[in-house]
């Protein structure tokens, strides 16, 4: 009586287990779904909505809609890009994204994403916002102008290192990440290299120190390939 | 390509609020130059030292605003220019330039004509023949319509080469994975 | 380490914890009751609270962050927020609070240097009948005239306690204009809960099905299919939420309701909790209507004597069920019924992922049933007078009555209660508005409706509402309405996904544009083209809706916008010549190179 586990993905079958989101199930299969603040190997969160696709016709999260038999999904697709990339332009306008001084360059999936979905310009007007870096700590760094507020090292540290380094404040466009310290430096919280939020960050806010340039840009994860083509490396397939 | 019959494009470049860096990296299409030279012709330009644009069908523009002469310049460019095109991170974004956004202008001023140690009896230029910074240094799509952007610091010269050669074929320019770098 | 001895914030904070028996699902109301004893929440009053409710301070700090009427800095021993929906600035709101500003010596939204006061905006506070209007220290003042605004200013040079301003500042009216079955019902405290032990919870649930009332917060969902579906939903408890978050701009039904009719809503949450097995109950109110809180818990307490709450509630052992109280502290997303159930588990109120939906998995995870204030109300009525009554009344899709909130350009603002159906027209006759160019029903989030169109029905098959009425006049300029309530959803996002968070602020930014004479066609389809992304990418209802201004006055006002589009060709939002006034100061220059021109178009 075995229903048929599937969906299609642009036209092609996609199976996946109960419980499972679409693009959970899409990564798993090796197909690509843009996305920023989805992590396989966290809970989804779906803020960023990079992931939008059309699920029999209706706009809607792919890291949080669940997978249903016969679902059609649409994701490569020109009107899902071209919103997706105005997505992407918002996030690099809202920050300060100045990638040829950041050590994540080549690295870093925003950057990535908008290589994959031609991003030439911001397109809007630069917010520009007056944003600290806290280089307080010994071996790690915090350079908050280029946090898209994914929330990944917020969960990371939560639900895996059981530490709660880090948090989001303030609401709306003054949302921002803090740290778990009554002087808001993170020398003074219980951070470490080893926590796992120290390894999720999907641009280049959580940097190691002293590291510089050990990889020349252009020889880079995504200057390699791109993101598309670059499965994380938890998920099988591909 | 197109058989070099028709007349030759005309293309004007200029550097703004930038390190001349994307001009640079214009001049490592190498010997392409040659295969470009048949197909268009430079108004102002660095390498042709004329000062003010004419009628254009191309205009590139290297780096972004943080004076008034950065937008007359631009103005010009783009009164003149069928196609504006903006080069390199600096026209694109800001970019290194507009690391100082963040800062207040008397801030800066105060610290490099005033503060800054070693000044003695310094003061800030006020010879009309400078141009005034702006407060904020400003990509160049926010002060005038950009028809093309070319991203990186710099772009590479393939990446210039290629937005170029498809504009001069009728085609809409497309980078894709390797030339698109915003490093 | 901190310990409870060495900081000097735990007198005030040690009788709060008491009292919410140190919970931390709680941290939003001692957050609040906190800042109530001190003004507002001190570094090392996180401390202690991280220390008693067990929480990392990152944790309190980010909700404390969240939510606009609490401060982690001070803000002055007057803290004077300025109603800001489009009714106060009609009613000349700006300019009142230009003067208080230039009386007491202070610049908006920042300290006053003696730490005297604070002045700035919030989005509405629910007193549109009676604007413009202001909260200091979050008690609400109502009818500000030039005059009361110069006796608040000595009152607060003069540092006189809240407490001993004249009380004719504090006095709310309810302004009831038409009264049907609910405003005018003669309703005794308990009467709804006895004709609920005559019939059984089951036959009761079954009125409110035969009723087909459905949600007053505007969505309009099956009220008797919430409660069914919550009542059959398994869980170890289940709970029942009354929404009085009424942020809507434009809307203060509930702010009146709960005021004089009190026992009919908590007597409807009462029935909800014996059909779904509820033991506890919210009040989700919000901070504006902090003035409300006295009152509401006096009726509770009087409820509880009368034993209509508490323990074998009308003697009916196994049946018990207490509601209690919590603020909303200026979040407008927290109507939303998964950020409030966020909110009343002392978090940041940011919308749920949905599916699964609160009937189900609502507070504590738990099944819970959320509904508007006057919907539970209109329960009341039905357990009293029977479902087939009240589906007797209203339209054939939208039974009942529906209570209008009616503001703005009209002689007699203030509450109509209608039977579903009525037109639009005849709204406008019964509350004196002459000449009216435009109504937004349901406020900000609802519908723009133009003169044309003033025969169509309040009703869910046609305009739905959550009940705000405000009426514009010719005279008034539609772009700054929708400017005004585009500039409401850029504060209120709560920032959690891309679209909402940055696109209404873009939008905001573009709006403004427009208004500061730099548009052009251009700028005009980027606003349409960001609509379309918010509308189809965002969160939540909230983004969704931060275009419907725009979009309606765009359809049925367009020439308010074209008269915007000052330039033919693209020009900069900013203004290129006073982007170098600093350099000018600096140098003292200010000869012809010393400027640009304001924009540069080739004609």
């Amino acid at each position: 009586m075995s229903q048929d586990k599937s969906f299609t993905l642009d036209g092609k079958t996609v199976p996946y287990q109960e419980g499972q989101t679409i693009i959970q199930a899409a990564m798993a299969a090796g197909h690509y779904i843009p996305h920023l603040c989805f992590n396989p190997e966290f809970k989804p969160h779906g803020s960023c909505k990079l992931c939008t696709v059309k699920a029999n016709g209706r706009q809607t999260a792919s890291c949080t809609q669940q997978a249903q038999p016969g679902m059609v999904v649409e994701s490569d697709i020109n009107e899902l890009n071209d919103e997706r990339r105005v997505l992407l332009q918002m996030l690099f306008v809202e920050g300060n994204h100045f990638c040829p001084s950041c050590e994540k360059s080549g690295n870093c999936q925003l950057q990535a994403t908008a290589y994959e979905l031609d991003m030439m310009s911001p397109h809007f007007d630069q917010f520009f916002p007056d944003r600290p870096v806290d280089a307080s700590h010994a071996e790690y760094l915090l350079d908050f102008n280029r946090c898209i507020l994914c929330s990944l090292c917020v969960r990371a540290s939560r639900d895996v290192d059981g530490k709660n380094v880090f948090a989001l404040s303030g609401r709306g466009i003054k949302s921002h990440l803090i740290v778990n310290a009554k002087s808001g430096h993170l020398a003074d919280t219980d951070f470490s290299g080893s926590d796992k939020a120290a390894h999720v960050c999907p641009v280049g806010v959580i940097l190691k120190k002293r590291v510089g340039f050990s990889v020349p840009i252009g020889q880079r994860t995504f200057d390699a390939q791109p993101i598309s083509a670059t499965p994380h490396p938890k998920v099988k397939g591909a | 390509m197109n058989a070099p019959a028709k007349p030759k494009l005309k293309v004007a470049t200029t550097s703004l609020a930038g390190c001349f860096g994307c001009h640079m990296s214009f001049l490592d299409i190498d010997e392409r130059i040659l295969e470009l030279m048949k197909l268009v012709e430079f108004d102002r330009s660095p390498i042709t030292d004329i000062k003010h644009c004419g009628p254009c069908d191309i205009g590139i523009i290297e780096g972004g605003l943080c004076n008034a002469e950065n937008v007359h310049v631009l103005r010009e460019f783009r009164a003149n220019c069928k196609i504006l095109i903006a080069m390199g991170a600096c026209a694109v974004n800001g970019g290194l330039p507009a690391q100082r956004n963040h800062l207040s202008l008397p801030l800066i001023l105060e610290e490099v004509y005033h503060a800054q140690h070693g000044l003695v009896d310094g003061f800030i230029p006020n010879d009309p023949e400078l141009p005034l910074p702006l407060d904020k240094v400003h990509p160049i799509h926010e002060v005038v319509k950009v028809d093309y952007f070319i991203p990186g610091c710099p772009p590479s010269g393939d990446a210039i080469w290629k937005v170029l050669t498809d504009l001069l074929a009728g085609r809409e320019p497309e980078l894709g994975h390797g030339l698109i770098h915003y490093d | 380490m901190m310990t409870s001895q060495t900081n000097v914030h735990a007198e005030y904070l040690n009788p709060i914890l008491a009292r919410r028996q140190h919970n931390p699902n709680d941290l939003l109301q001692i957050l609040r009751e906190a800042q109530e004893q001190h003004g507002y929440i001190h570094t090392d009053a996180i401390d202690y609270l991280s220390l008693e409710l067990k929480l990392p301070r990152a944790k309190i700090e980010g909700v404390a962050g969240f939510y606009s009427f609490l401060y982690l800095q001070p803000r002055g021993e007057y803290r004077v927020l300025f109603s800001d929906n489009i009714t106060d600035r009609m009613l000349g709101n700006m300019e009142l609070l230009e003067n208080m500003c230039a009386q007491l010596w202070v610049e908006p939204g920042k300290v006053s240097e003696d730490g005297l006061l604070s002045i700035e905006t919030t989005s509405c506070t629910g007193l549109c009948d009676q604007g413009p209007a202001l909260l200091v220290n979050n008690i609400a003042i109502n009818r500000l005239t030039p005059a009361r605004v110069s006796s608040i200013c000595e009152l607060i040079r003069e540092r006189v306690p809240l407490s001993a301003w004249p009380q004719e500042f504090f006095a709310i009216e309810d302004n009831i204009r038409r009264k049907d079955i609910l405003l005018g019902s003669d309703f005794k405290s308990g009467a709804a809960l006895s004709a609920l032990f005559q019939r059984g919870a089951d036959a009761t649930l079954q009125e409110i099905k035969t009723s087909k009332l459905r949600g007053r917060g505007g969505a309009g969902f099956s009220t008797g299919m919430k409660w069914e579906f919550c009542r059959n939903a398994a869980g170890d408890a289940h709970y029942v939420v009354c929404n009085a978050d009424e942020g809507e701009p434009g809307t203060f039904k509930d702010r009146v309701l709960l005021n004089g009719y009190a026992d009919m809503v908590f007597e409807g949450m009462t029935l909800c909790a014996r059909v779904v097995g509820a033991k506890q109950g919210f009040l989700y109110l919000r901070g504006e209507y902090r003035y409300l809180l006295d009152h509401l818990q006096a009726v509770l307490q009087r409820r509880r004597q009368q034993t209509l709450l508490g323990t074998s509630i009308l003697g009916e052992a196994g049946f018990d069920f207490d509601i209690e109280i919590h603020l909303g502290a200026g979040a407008y997303v927290c109507g939303e019924e998964s950020a409030l159930i966020e909110s009343l588990e002392g978090k940041r109120g940011t919308p749920r992922n949905r599916p699964p939906f609160p009937v189900t998995n609502g507070y504590l995870d738990r099944p819970t049933v959320v509904n508007n204030v006057e919907t539970f109300a209109s329960a009341s009525l039905i357990a009293l007078n029977g479902g087939a009554w009240y589906a007797g009344i209203g339209t054939e899709t939208s039974s009942g009555t529906k209570i209008l909130s009616v503001s703005g350009d009209c002689e007699r603002p203030g509450l109509y209660e209608y039977p579903f159906g009525v037109t639009v027209a005849q709204v406008l006759a019964e509350c004196g508005a002459r000449d009216t160019q435009a109504v937004q029903v349901s406020g900000a989030s609802g519908v723009c409706v133009s003169a044309d169109e003033f025969e169509r029905r309040i009703a869910f098959e046609d305009i739905p509402t959550a009940g705000a009425f405000m009426v514009f006049g010719q005279q008034r300029d539609m772009f700054e309405v929708a400017r005004n309530f585009v500039h409401f959803f850029a504060h209120e996002s709560c920032g959690f996904c891309t679209p909402c968070r940055v696109g209404t602020s873009l939008l905001s930014n573009m709006m403004d544009k427009l208004a500061n004479g730099h548009g052009s066609p251009y700028d005009f389809a980027e606003i349409e083209k960001l609509n379309g992304l918010l509308q189809s990418t965002s969160h939540c209802g909230l983004g969704h809706a931060a275009c419907n201004p725009v979009l309606d006055t765009i359809a049925k006002f367009r020439p308010a916008y074209e008269k915007r589009l000052a330039h033919k060709d693209f020009v900069p939002a900013f203004d290129l010549d006073a982007a170098l006034s600093q350099a000018r100061q600096m140098t003292g220059r200010d000869d012809t190179g010393a400027h640009l021109e304001r924009s540069h178009e080739s004609r």
